[in-house]
């Protein structure tokens, strides 16, 4: 039996996770290389370590959070 | 660094009656005492600190051979047996709002905790900061620890999904990105001494028993899903709380290396709390969807206890600023 271990995962209202190594931009165009096994891409553009998340979304109101 | 800071503790000031006797077995090899009813909160939360602790980094002074002596054994069941009973009874059971995995995060927010990060982000001063530091250190010199004691005991899914955040945790590989050892360089680098439970005597009840909340779910295999569902709420509270306790340490001037502690769980704990709820406790509740009540009780009792210990920090600090400006005015 195999499982399913896709390489990257939508969260809703959260960021996008991405396993493996990746380079990022962040919104000025200068990419970003990962760091860790998993890393959280953020989705809503508010969090102050783009382009990785740092949990802003949480705060954001509903109709502003990533879909 | 050579061989880092140090890995031994001694023996920590006994608290009460039990823990005299039980410490004076421990140094000697005396009888083991039971817990007499009435025995006081903090004296039998040290005991059982103590006790876990032969699982974890052993004492200087107590012979190896007692961790698994079955009299000291039948003691930590019983102060176990009473922990867990207090835990419950704080509990008013799980919120009857759906599936875990798409309605955590919501309930998390709906938990109204005080902050201890809201109060160094903008109020404390550096006593206060040190001395968090100080009781924090208890928690932070271990982190994940007593949640790798689960992995053997889960699915091949939330197995696989536990180690990929755990491996994380550990540092992928690099010592020196060890998050417990992170904040060893922090303490170092604030002028305090780094070496584990070196401020034992000093840590109150609320950090006790959040260690060994966080102990009984590791070391019990039914506790597997409070484990996991502490961790989830624990990783869920981490990321914006530690970014206004960085800039609350900028603000106070302390040194980079303990910045870099909390700015690495802004980032590393925005991925652990997504890993935690959908990957980790999503297929752990897949395969084992019985556990879902237990992984709401780790997850409340993680908010729960944080919070009591965020009342006594402040209510001990917010006292003595009162104290203090009454003596200005006087």
């Amino acid at each position: 039996m195999s499982f399913d271990h896709p390489d990257a995962i939508l969260c809703p209202g959260g960021p996008m996770l991405i396993r493996g190594n990746h380079a990022v931009e962040d919104p000025d165009g200068v990419p970003h290389g990962t760091t860790r096994p998993v890393s959280a891409v953020c989705r809503c553009l508010k969090s102050s370590k783009l382009p990785w998340c740092d949990g802003t979304h949480k705060v954001l109101p509903a109709d502003l959070r990533p879909a | 660094m050579g061989r880092g800071y140090k890995q031994v503790m001694k023996i920590p000031r006994p608290r009460g009656a039990l823990t005299e006797v039980l410490f004076e077995s421990l140094l000697t090899g005396s009888d083991v005492p039971s817990a007499p009813a009435g025995t006081d909160d903090a004296d039998a939360a040290l005991a059982l600190w103590v006790l876990y602790e032969l699982h974890h980094h052993g004492f200087d002074d107590v012979d190896d051979e007692r961790e698994w002596d079955p009299d000291l054994l039948r003691l930590r069941a019983q102060l176990e047996r009473d922990l867990e009973a207090r835990l419950r009874e704080r509990w008013a059971g799980p919120p009857s709002t759906g599936l875990f995995t798409e309605t955590f995060f919501d309930w998390v927010a709906e938990q109204d905790g005080v902050s201890l990060a809201a109060h160094v982000h903008r109020d404390a001063d550096r006593d206060q900061v040190l001395e968090l530091l100080r009781v924090r250190s208890i928690y932070h010199l271990q982190e994940s620890d007593p949640t790798a004691w689960v992995v053997p005991r889960l699915g091949v899914r939330s197995k696989a999904a536990l180690m990929e955040l755990q491996y994380d945790e550990y540092g992928n590989g690099d010592p020196n990105r060890l998050h417990h050892h992170l904040y060893a360089l922090g303490m170092e680098a604030s002028g305090l001494d780094a070496s584990y439970g070196a401020y034992i005597d000093e840590a109150p009840l609320e950090v006790l028993e959040q260690n060994n909340a966080m102990s009984l779910f590791g070391l019990h295999r039914r506790f597997r899903g409070a484990a996991l569902g502490h961790l989830a709420a624990f990783e869920a509270t981490s990321s914006l709380p530690s970014r206004r306790m960085m800039q609350g340490l900028e603000r106070l001037e302390f040194p980079a290396e303990l910045v870099d502690y909390y700015a690495e769980h802004v980032e590393a704990d925005a991925v652990h709390e997504q890993l935690a709820v959908r990957t980790i406790c999503g297929s752990l509740l897949e395969e084992e969807p019985e556990l879902e009540e237990s992984v709401w009780f780790g997850a409340f009792t993680c908010l729960d206890l944080e919070d009591r210990f965020g009342r006594l920090m402040l209510d001990r600090w917010l006292s003595a600023g009162s104290a203090a400006e009454r003596k200005d005015v006087a």
